[in-house]
């Protein structure tokens, strides 16, 4: 638990509070790319490099590129015409997500004493995570390569241009 | 530093506050990439605290959690794509992607 930790700690949860509260929705975009980045840094600060790298790659690579998109094709970053971006039923909402984050942080700090302490380094190669992916977690590999080509395909025939829908 | 027992402690609170935060965004915004938006949050939160506990259980090297975080990461990446592909569907039809003008479910 050191200085860095805090620091990336802080980016982060003040990169998720601007993603969700800023009205413009490139400026949310930009606060999401945030929040992958330090993610990705807290899994470096974990010792787990390959799933660092992973998240910047689909995230930061591909996740925020893919939100800009959708942004910019549906014209969202301008606010809407009658003020506000939150929804009539906020208050609920709100509510919800703090009681739900207040379960959780009882929760975590009630079992602090029964948490697992290894302070061992973990040396984990990408050799190693090559060789558990395609021998004992080969067949999620092979469910995950099929949604994968399923979501591709999906994605492209729900946003596809219908027959007769010329613009 | 802290007056945490251990730093796990410290790992499974940001990913508390950052999966409430994701909910909260995607239960009052009003915008659907918002809400898209809301729920990559919460599932990054739910990754870290995969790493986390991969990391500070004893035998990392069995590599359970890191293997579910991968896993975990290409399932909110197909779902990214769907869920925004979506949204544009939608756009294209009703002109909106104001979730509180998208009442009905036949265009």
């Amino acid at each position: 638990m050191s200085f860095v930790f805090w620091l990336l700690a802080a980016i982060t949860v003040a990169g998720g509070l601007a993603a969700v509260l800023l009205k413009n929705l490139v400026h949310c975009a930009l606060a999401l790319t945030v929040v992958f980045a330090g993610l990705a840094l807290l899994f470096l600060q974990l010792d787990a490099q390959f799933a660092g790298f992973a998240q910047i790659l689909v995230y930061v690579g591909a996740v925020a590129i893919l939100v800009v998109f959708a942004i910019l094709l549906t014209r969202s970053s301008e606010t809407p015409k009658d003020g506000g971006v939150f929804s009539r039923t906020w208050g609920a909402g709100l509510a919800i997500s703090a009681a739900v984050f207040a379960v959780l942080g009882w929760v975590v700090l009630q079992s602090e004493a029964g948490l697992p302490r290894e302070i061992n380094v973990p040396n984990v190669t990408v050799l190693q995570i090559g060789n558990a992916l395609m021998g004992r977690y080969v067949l999620p590999l092979e469910i995950v390569a099929l949604l994968l080509t399923a979501a591709l395909i999906g994605a492209v025939i729900v946003a596809m241009h219908e027959k007769g829908d010329a613009k | 530093m802290t007056g945490f027992a251990t730093p796990l402690t410290g790992y499974l609170l940001v990913a508390a506050l950052l999966f409430a935060i994701g909910l909260a965004g995607a239960l009052t915004r009003r915008n659907a990439i918002l809400v898209l938006i809301g729920i990559e949050l919460m599932l990054n939160a739910a990754n870290l605290n995969l790493i986390a506990f991969w990391r500070y259980l004893p035998h990392p090297e069995a590599l359970t959690g890191m293997i579910f975080a991968i896993f975990s990461i290409a399932v909110a990446a197909a779902e990214a794509a769907v869920g925004l592909g979506l949204v544009i569907s939608i756009h294209r039809h009703a002109h909106t992607t104001d979730l509180d003008e998208m009442n009905r479910m036949k265009g």
